[in-house]
């Protein structure tokens, strides 16, 4: 086992390239899982804002109906 | 025939139906990576002899090779489907060619840097300036070059066609690449693998680079789908389907 680890004196060399890969690859999947993550979040405020603005320009449009007739 | 590829690539190629299969895609997708993945890497670490000249330290090239392997494959990928959407404004190949410039980056500063790791032991020095290494660095910043241009311009469609004609000139440095090894006297080793005569390379050490290629491969399309639905609901954010699945 301790053989294995050491890889015939090369230990740093290869654990280093395989380490480094790993990780990049790690976060070439976290990343966009996140970015993903939040631009739903931000697209659901959006969208609920944009709910809520249109029923307020109604019942705006109502009470000003109300008001002149 | 014809017609009913044309429309497998019309419905394959509609935002919406692309978003629902890539959902679907991802976990197997996933699933797939890590398998291969640990078998590649079981070979790659433990049954493969260790090489006669470099000893242990050749097991760098199970992350090397594919990862230079994948930063020319991506690279092309990029550049065909940004020229198909130049020429039919097909938007998802728009998609898939800007969201393949960050993973295809990262494989070639992976080919970069686990080579100048592979070197300090058996060339005795991290870096030279020769030709594959030269090329291979270019291709990095024209990776980077693209994905600045893509966030400098504002609307993203303008931006893609510029970056599909960046990505197109870019193709020149493929075969300068591929050939360099051939063309220029250098350090770097010619190819074992590629090439049309038997391999010069003994089986047990072939296979796990193989088995590792087509994970990196798999991991590749994992990441493009998971990027490209972030770009498709920046880019279709005022669509219908957009929002009806988002508020659902």
């Amino acid at each position: 086992m301790t053989e294995f680890f050491h890889m015939g004196g090369y230990a740093s060399f290869v654990w280093s390239s395989y380490g480094i890969a790993f990780i990049s690859l790690l976060l070439g999947v976290i990343l966009p899982m996140r970015t993903n993550s939040a631009t739903l979040t931000r697209l659901k405020g959006r969208f609920r804002r944009e709910q809520i603005q249109a029923q307020e320009m109604q019942d705006n449009l109502q009470d000003t109906q109300e008001k002149t007739s | 025939m014809f017609s009913a590829i044309w429309k497998f690539i019309q419905k394959f190629s509609s935002p919406p139906y692309f978003y629902q299969i890539s959902n679907k895609m991802i976990p197997w997708l996933a699933v797939i990576f890590l398998a291969t993945l640990v078998y590649g890497l079981y070979g790659a670490l433990i049954t493969a002899p260790a090489d006669y000249q470099q000893g242990d330290s050749f097991r760098i090239m199970y992350i090397h090779v594919p990862a230079a392997w994948m930063s020319l494959f991506i690279y092309m990928v990029m550049a065909v489907s940004g020229a198909i959407g130049l020429i039919w404004r097909i938007k998802l190949s728009e998609v898939v060619a800007i969201c393949s410039a960050p993973i295809g980056a990262v494989f070639t500063f992976l080919a970069l840097i686990t080579g100048s790791i592979w070197g300090k032991p058996m060339w005795g020095t991290w870096w030279v300036w020769d030709a594959r290494l030269t090329a291979e660095l270019i291709l990095l910043f024209l990776y980077l070059g693209i994905l600045a241009l893509y966030s400098a311009i504002e609307d993203k469609r303008t931006a893609s066609r510029a970056v599909a004609i960046l990505a197109i000139v870019g193709v020149v440095n493929i075969p300068i690449i591929h050939y360099s090894v051939e063309w220029w006297n250098t350090l770097h080793q010619g190819p074992t693998v590629t090439k049309f005569d038997k391999p010069s390379i003994h089986i047990d050490m072939l296979i796990p680079l193989l088995v590792m290629a087509v994970s990196f491969k798999v991991y590749y399309v994992m990441a493009l789908l998971m990027r490209c639905k972030n770009e498709i609901l920046v880019r279709e954010s005022n669509t219908k389907w957009i929002k009806e699945m988002v508020m659902k």
